[in-house]
């Protein structure tokens, strides 16, 4: 690539230490965002996707630090920023989209207040241009009637329309990264399609990069152009979207996907992965997902475990399914 | 096939007015609140039949009248003949009664801390005075647990693992309905498979009847034998999967499954659905779903559609007919 990608992760260590020992909730996570392209970041509860996102904007609730690893920004490196300068970054040069609409807005606040507040910090323009700015940002997410509405409270607009505004709050800044984690979760299909619709639109428009944490397979389908699949602090596997939704190499992605009830595919039984995400204490030795793995074997369970680098830079995995084997 | 549970114009109104003296100092008029309007369908015995609808579309509250937590504002639930609200027989009640139960969608809240597994699964049979030696243990193998699980209290479990004790729970008294609101909506993906599975699975071992309550369509897809689309606590079409999915005919049905995301639609573009569900205090006049609707002319803004039979489905859309895809 020509271009140096937006956002570069270098195995990332996030550890928190704890009365039973270090625990590593995200253990050496390497993947870059180039400008204008959508990272789609799955994974189960606890799989390490939003401490991921997390580390990146230096959102690490204490004790939890960054242990090892780079995080570069458009060239810069961002990780161990003092607090003053990663609030000149936040809302800059990423901006945060998170999963409930009502507790990112300061619901005592009229939204143009916090939107004019937000371009104030971070741009170099008067109150009049500022507030100019903030109807142009409102109605470019679709509120309607927005010279009116940005005297609103946060309260006095849907759950949808909230997500909308928090978009704009995220966007308004002309930010290079957007950190988008579960936003449509708890909003409603056709909202979510609104949602997704928007997010889409205006990062292409703006060749904004986006990292989008989410634990839903069809979102990421229709919106990714790349896909990370986490399993408990690592990657299992980094792709295309489409190879790695229709070919998956990991057994565990295979297995994600054996479980979701596809649409009309009509088999009365659900492929189940057996056992469930080790605890972050007791995450076993070498691979980590080999005790639910039926294709372990002695390699696996030996260490060190399997990383994209040491395989074949998609899956991490000593047994990877080949191209024309029968997925299960 | 006999229907187990018949509704019949099933209504509920909330109160959310303000309260009398704010009312009377502020001249307020009550304010009602619609979740259910004129609901009607049947449930074949050991079928699973789904709710599926969007906030506020009032499938919960009819999950609740059906168990009987929650009593109706007009219309009529029968569970095996007897009307529970209006049965005076107080035995044949008791009975009726054991025969349903309810799966909840928090794992987490639906379980008593403070209670031991064995005590929270045998409860269902303790309070009617039956036997419980070894019913816990017997139940938990049943629902892919251990016997020895009997003695660890809720928090020892995980999310997938809590939910099994809720349908080890539910199964207890040999109930004939099992309620599900949501049962896997808490749940990741692959444990949310193992859930569906075991559910499956126990509904040909017991022959067990579901009402299941959820607002995820592949799910429903693949659990339902019929399925019936609430809007706006309407019920708007009910089919069998296969029917609605490759047919809708609602416009709301087909606007559902358009911006559902299906896995395999990559880079799909999707024209956003327009506006969002109106508010149910002061819901549209006609077809709740014309200010939202693409194909409504007139008489859908002054006359509501009745549901009607139109090939295997039912639809209540005075265009059905012209508006499958």
């Amino acid at each position: 690539m020509s271009q140096p990608p937006v956002l570069a992760v270098r195995n990332l260590v996030v550890e928190i230490p704890t009365r039973g020992g270090i625990v590593r909730p995200v253990d050496g996570v390497s993947y870059t965002i180039a400008a204008g392209e959508i990272l789609g970041v799955v994974g189960e509860s606890g799989a390490g996707k939003s401490m991921t996102g997390n580390a990146v904007i230096g959102l690490l609730d204490r004790p939890a630090r960054i242990a090892g690893g780079e995080i570069h920004l458009n060239g810069a490196r961002i990780d161990g920023l003092t607090l003053a300068q990663l609030r000149r970054l936040r809302g800059k040069e990423i901006g945060m989209v998170f999963q409930d609409p009502l507790t990112s807005l300061n619901p005592l606040l009229p939204i143009g207040d916090q939107l004019t507040e937000t371009i104030l910090a971070h741009l170099p323009v008067g109150q009049a241009e500022a507030r100019r700015r903030a109807v142009a940002a409102l109605d470019e997410v679709g509120i309607p009637a927005a010279a009116e509405r940005i005297g609103s409270y946060p309260h006095e607009f849907s759950g949808g329309m909230r997500q909308r505004v928090v978009i704009a709050l995220a966007l308004c800044a002309e930010p290079s990264l957007v950190i988008a984690d579960e936003p449509t979760t708890a909003l409603d299909v056709s909202v979510q399609a609104q949602i997704i619709a928007l997010l889409k639109r205006l990062c292409r428009d703006r060749g904004t990069a986006v990292m989008l944490v989410t634990h839903d397979m069809g979102v990421i389908a229709e919106t990714a152009d790349r896909v990370a699949v986490m399993y408990a602090g690592r990657l299992a596997e980094l792709g295309p979207v489409r190879e790695v939704l229709t070919a998956p190499r990991h057994p565990y992605t295979a297995g994600l996907m054996g479980s979701t009830p596809l649409a009309s595919k009509g088999q009365r039984r659900l492929h189940q992965i057996p056992g469930a995400m080790p605890r972050l204490h007791a995450i076993p030795p070498g691979c980590a997902f080999h005790p639910r793995c039926d294709r372990a074997a002695e390699r696996c369970r030996a260490d060190p475990g399997p990383t994209l680098k040491s395989c074949d830079g998609r899956a991490a995995c000593w047994f990877p399914i080949a191209q024309d084997e029968a997925v299960a | 096939m006999t229907a187990l549970v018949r509704v019949r114009d099933l209504s509920r109104t909330f109160d959310v007015s303000k309260p009398w003296l704010n009312r009377l100092l502020e001249r307020l008029p009550k304010r009602l609140l619609t979740a259910v309007s004129d609901v009607s369908f049947d449930i074949e015995e050991r079928s699973v039949y789904a709710l599926v609808g969007e906030s506020g579309s009032g499938k919960s509250t009819i999950g609740r009248m059906i168990v009987g937590l929650m009593t109706p504002s007009d219309g009529t639930v029968e569970i095996e003949g007897v009307d529970l609200m209006r049965e005076t027989d107080t035995a044949r009640l008791r009975e009726v009664r054991s025969d349903i139960q309810m799966i909840f969608q928090d794992p987490y809240a639906s379980l008593n801390p403070r209670w031991k597994v064995r005590d929270i699964i045998a409860e269902p049979v303790a309070a009617k005075g039956g036997a419980t030696r070894g019913l816990a243990e017997r139940l938990l193998e049943q629902v892919g647990l251990s016997a020895a699980d009997a003695d660890k209290f809720p928090h020892e479990f995980s999310g997938g693992q809590r939910q099994r004790i809720c349908v080890a729970r539910a199964l207890a008294s040999e109930p004939r309905l099992i309620v599900c609101d949501e049962p896997t909506s808490a749940l990741d993906v692959s444990v949310q498979a193992q859930v569906l599975n075991l559910m499956s699975d126990l509904k040909d071992e017991f022959g067990l009847t579901y009402l299941f309550i959820s607002h995820d369509l592949t799910v429903v897809q693949h659990m339902a034998d019929t399925i019936g689309v609430l809007y706006l606590g309407r019920l708007v079409e009910e089919a069998d999967p296969d029917t609605l999915f490759d047919t809708p005919r609602h416009p709301y049905t087909q606007m559902l499954l358009e911006a559902a995301p299906r896995m395999d639609g990559f880079g799909r573009e999707v024209v956003p659905p327009q506006g969002e569900i109106p508010d149910p205090i002061d819901p549209p006049t006609g077809c709740a779903y014309h200010p939202r609707c693409p194909i409504a002319i007139r008489r859908c803004t002054e006359e509501r559609p009745e549901l009607r039979r139109i090939g295997a489905a039912r639809v209540a859309c005075h265009r059905a007919e012209e508006s499958a895809r």
